[in-house]
């Protein structure tokens, strides 16, 4: 008995057809958010909520007399910080989600690149950071928020809070990839992402923290992106805080980006 | 190129181990190009690890295969050109509605986005799901979901489809489909590899049929073949009363020639026959005796009796000798 070697059809075989593959696959979840309008709340109302909360409730004893329209300056980029990564860990909990539930099992009977799904993943969540960033925003112009540094800095000041999210996003990848279950993975970002967020200069001076706290608060990236953003959005000292948060992105793609990449390979 | 004497799916000696569980024994499969292969067998006999490995979703400990000529493991990409995989579970999207899930996998197969609307309306056509196409797949029903992720497979044209349990959890109607969309893909020349619990479906649709028990092929060939090893029908009899169990027996190893075996948990009483000729005599002789019986009845022998014929023991044996002894003490 001979073995029939059976063609692969031709339009399968294209170059950098894994471009196109990881697009429909960041299509994919693009269509999922817009399907399933719920799953979108961590990036649309919780935001406004927060702002609303932190603005009303806190900021009038925080400012100091400023009242609370003289805390919003102050805020809005802290909080732009928060949100963005929160939504990070979303990332993690969908590819958790499908792999449960059997989705890379189609993706991975068929002829596509194999990380393409991961890349399609990262790319639409992209779309949910950016979503964020711009309710978020526009929200503070509604109430009086404007980029006094300039329109120039102030939009430079949202792409680095989307690519430090992009860079972020690699631990939860990572974590998605290696737990056994969604709402481990969501425990743990919780148990993460409240103390490294509220331990921060994001809602209150660094200044008027006690001495424990700041020593963290002086290693945490939050606090450079921060001052990042603050600097490019109201104005202060830039370089410092940008070359910190640069470097802090360029390291946590070096090490979890890797790692992701690892335990993606292993499960695929 | 003539598809007589070709070899579409060959499998030696495939090994899977999970710790100490072996779900692959060493597994030999020959599937001839456009014939179908009924993998028969009970729960955790293999056919999903062994579906698996010819799909490229799992590595085998050792052995190898090859689909199409091209080998599952070292070119796998090759593999994944040339088959169609629906598993055992759904693996729909659930948050995209079935037209988007069909058209994104046309896309990723590199279908401009015309061609993969149109392959969409057509799977969506064919599988009458038309009227849900365009809602979510979480509010599709079992059965839907299945159809929906048999449509998934077909979108490439796959000449070589593997089906884990593709009928299970469908209504009469729904499988007659099934069963009437993968005739119509063998007479394109599709090779079928699918595994079921069901004789039936076996007889129905494949050429050749492989038996699974432990991971290891207990027996292979023709559904008629396998059939008339296991008995043609079986004669079931079950008395009113409970007690009248051994005399229904006494009178059935009577009437047939056989003796019948009994099943105390069912309180029911089958023998394997050629016929039904000893019917008749079965029922006279209950009525002189006044035997009152809740069913009487002829059937083809279930895939159970067909593993007790070809193996020697039944798929849940342990099981059933526990039965027994909890019963005679
Ligand atoms: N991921 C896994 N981890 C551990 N054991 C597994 C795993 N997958 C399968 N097994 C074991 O391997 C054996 C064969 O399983 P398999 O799913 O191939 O059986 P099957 O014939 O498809 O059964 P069913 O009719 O229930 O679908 C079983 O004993 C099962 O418990
Ligand atoms: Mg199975």
């Amino acid at each position: 008995m001979s073995t029939a070697t059976l063609e692969p059809a031709a339009h399968r075989s294209r170059p950098f057809a894994w471009v196109q593959q990881s697009l429909t696959l960041a299509w994919r979840n693009i269509v999922r958010i817009r399907q399933n309008p719920e799953a979108l709340a961590d990036v649309t109302f919780q935001p406004i909520i927060f702002l609303a909360l932190f603005l009303f409730v806190f900021g009038g004893a925080i400012s100091q007399g400023g009242g609370w329209r003289g805390y919003l300056p102050q805020l809005l980029p802290g909080l732009l910080v928060q949100t963005v990564v929160f939504a990070t860990m979303g990332t993690g909990v969908g590819l958790n989600d499908d792999f449960a539930k059997g989705v890379f099992d189609r993706f991975r009977s068929l002829p596509i690149a194999r990380i393409s799904p991961l890349i399609g993943a990262v790319l639409g969540d992209a779309v949910r950071y950016s979503l964020s960033i711009t309710v978020l925003m526009v929200s503070g112009f509604v109430l009086g928020f404007r980029f006094d540094n300039g329109v120039g800095n102030g939009l430079l000041g949202m792409l680095i809070v989307l690519l430090f999210a992009l860079s972020m996003c690699w631990i939860w990848v990572w974590l998605g990839l290696v737990m056994k279950t969604a709402q481990g993975v969501q425990g743990i970002a919780f148990l993460v992402m409240f103390p490294l967020t509220f331990g921060s200069n994001i809602f209150v001076p660094a200044s008027t923290l006690p001495d424990f706290l700041q020593a963290f608060v002086k290693v945490s990236p939050i606090t450079y992106l921060v001052d990042t953003e603050r600097a490019l959005m109201s104005g202060g000292a830039l370089q410092k805080p940008l070359l910190i948060t640069l470097a802090w992105m360029v390291g946590l793609v070096a090490v979890f980006a890797p790692l992701a990449i690892r335990a993606y390979r292993r499960r695929t | 190129m003539t598809t007589t004497n070709q070899v579409a799916i060959e499998a030696v000696g495939l090994v899977k181990k999970y710790g100490s569980t072996t779900a692959l024994a060493g597994v030999d499969l020959s599937v001839p190009t456009g014939t179908v292969l009924g993998v028969l067998g009970p729960n955790g006999a293999g056919k999903t690890t062994a579906v698996r490995i010819l799909g490229t979703l799992l590595r085998p400990d050792s052995g190898h295969a090859t689909v199409g000529g091209y080998d599952v493991v070292r070119e796998a990409g090759k593999v994944r050109s040339i088959i169609g995989l629906t598993g055992q579970y759904a693996s729909v999207d659930e948050d995209m509605s079935g037209r988007r899930n069909l058209i994104m996998i046309g896309r990723l197969l590199g279908y401009s986005r015309t061609q993969a609307r149109a392959r969409a309306d057509e799977l969506l056509e064919r599988f009458e799901l038309v009227d849900a196409g365009d809602r979510i797949a979480k509010t599709y029903s079992g059965g839907m979901r299945r159809r929906l992720d048999l449509a998934s497979s077909l979108v490439g044209n796959p000449s070589i489809l593997y089906l884990d349990e593709p009928t299970t959890g469908l209504d009469p109607h729904a499988r007659n489909g099934v069963w009437e969309t993968v005739r119509n893909l063998v007479l394109d020349g599709t090779t079928v590899l699918l595994t079921t619990q069901y004789l039936e479906e076996a007889d129905a649709l494949t050429d050749s049929i492989v038996v699974f028990d432990k991971g290891s092929v207990v027996a292979n060939g023709r559904p008629a073949e396998l059939k008339a090893q296991a008995g043609k029908q079986s004669l079931d009899v079950r008395p009113a009363e409970p007690a009248h169990l051994e005399r229904v027996a006494a009178i059935v190893a009577e009437s047939v020639g056989t003796r019948p075996s009994v099943d105390v948990v069912n309180t029911l009483v089958s023998v394997p026959v050629t016929d039904g000729s000893s019917m008749p005599v079965v029922v006279r002789r209950l009525d002189e005796a006044g035997i009152a019986v809740t069913e009487l009845s002829l059937r083809l022998p279930s895939l159970d009796e067909v593993f007790l014929a070809l193996t020697g023991h039944t798929a849940e044996e342990k099981k059933s000798d526990a039965v027994l002894e909890g019963a005679s003490r």
